[in-house]
């Protein structure tokens, strides 16, 4: 289970920026404020640690009776995204129900994140499109196969199409995790995340960043 | 594309170039990085598309040097770029000047705007 740090954000979009040798850096910005701690889990009562964030503030006419009875017990502003992030108790002991996250706080300059979003929906995709496959001749008498796959197995032996096969199907609208990004620069007062690189998903998209898997930082010292 | 966000983050990072178009000859002052050592290189050529885009935004420039065509893109808002001269004015009808890829000797020039 992922217990890394982490909070929850917008996509806002790509931009990039100039250090100042004049070397282009390509930047993801991800907005991650007002993000408030809705609640927390906690051992003794729930069985494992974490974090409930509400993100992006919403009428209270948008959210169902039980959901504001949530943010009421809380003392927060009902919120458009509610998730539970876990977390390691000395983490989620640094936050109070009802406090405000500030990015700093979780973040540091040149740290490497993984992020988390989910992908344009594409629907139903043929081969081409979503395995990249070639397709069929478009002359010489081609009929009615130009966009196809081509062979999907033998005949008698196994007399049947082998699983796993790449096929046309629903493409996208799938959750992805990039590994080890880099933070570029936090804006704590703005509540924005520059990574450098690109995080699935549309602009607007639901997104979780937390501190890389895979790359632990050195802490102390 | 205009997202405030993103408008807002790119605000600090633009500079003030003079004002050129597409078709009027420029000379820019490249700053170049050799080991230590910087050094400014001069590429004078006519500009055949500006691409507004905030930070983003760049510029192409082509001259032709030796009879080869050679292109540049510049990113407008790089550190790198020490100042941009326009050397002088072009009267041109298109926002993108690529036709003068196929175009060689007299009939790739473009119309000054003294000549005008």
């Amino acid at each position: 289970m992922n217990t890394q740090p982490g909070v929850i954000g917008e996509k806002i979009g790509f931009t990039q920026y100039f250090t100042p040798d004049g070397t282009v850096k390509r930047v993801c910005v991800v907005k991650a404020a007002p993000l408030v701690v809705v609640g927390k889990r906690t051992v003794e009562k729930d069985g494992y640690t974490a974090l409930i964030y509400g993100f992006d503030d919403v009428k209270e006419k948008h959210v169902t009776k039980p959901e504001m009875g949530a943010f009421k017990k809380a003392n927060v502003a009902p919120k458009r995204v509610v998730r539970e992030l876990r977390c390691e108790a000395e983490f989620a002991a640094k936050f109070e129900i009802g406090a405000t996250v500030k990015l700093d706080e979780v973040f540091t300059e040149g740290q490497f994140i993984d992020a988390q979003g989910v992908t344009r929906g594409r629907g139903f995709t043929g081969v081409m499109r979503r395995w990249n496959f070639a397709g069929g001749v478009q002359t010489h008498g081609t009929h009615e196969y130009r966009r196809h796959g081509g062979s999907i197995g033998t005949n008698m032996t196994p007399g049947r199409t082998l699983p796993n096969l790449k096929m046309g199907g629903q493409y996208g609208n799938e959750t992805v995790s990039v590994l080890n990004l880099k933070i570029a620069r936090v804006d704590a007062e703005k509540g924005l995340l520059l990574i450098e690189g690109g995080i699935p998903g549309s602009k607007s998209g639901i997104v979780t960043v937390r501190h890389a898997v895979k790359k632990r930082i050195k802490r102390g010292g | 594309m205009n997202i405030p966000i993103i408008a807002d983050l790119e605000s600090s990072q633009l500079r003030e170039l003079p004002d050129f178009r597409v078709g009027d000859t420029v000379r820019v002052h490249y700053k170049i990085v050799e080991g230590d050592k910087d050094r400014i290189q001069v590429f004078q050529g006519v500009v055949l598309k500006r691409h507004r885009a905030g930070a983003r935004s760049t510029f192409s420039v082509r001259k032709v040097s030796f009879g080869v065509g050679v292109e540049r893109v510049f990113l407008s808002h790089s550190p790198r770029i020490d100042k941009v001269e326009v050397v002088s004015r072009g009267v041109v009808r298109r926002a993108r000047l690529f036709y003068l890829r196929e175009h060689q000797g007299k009939a790739a020039r473009v119309r000054d705007q003294k000549d005008a």
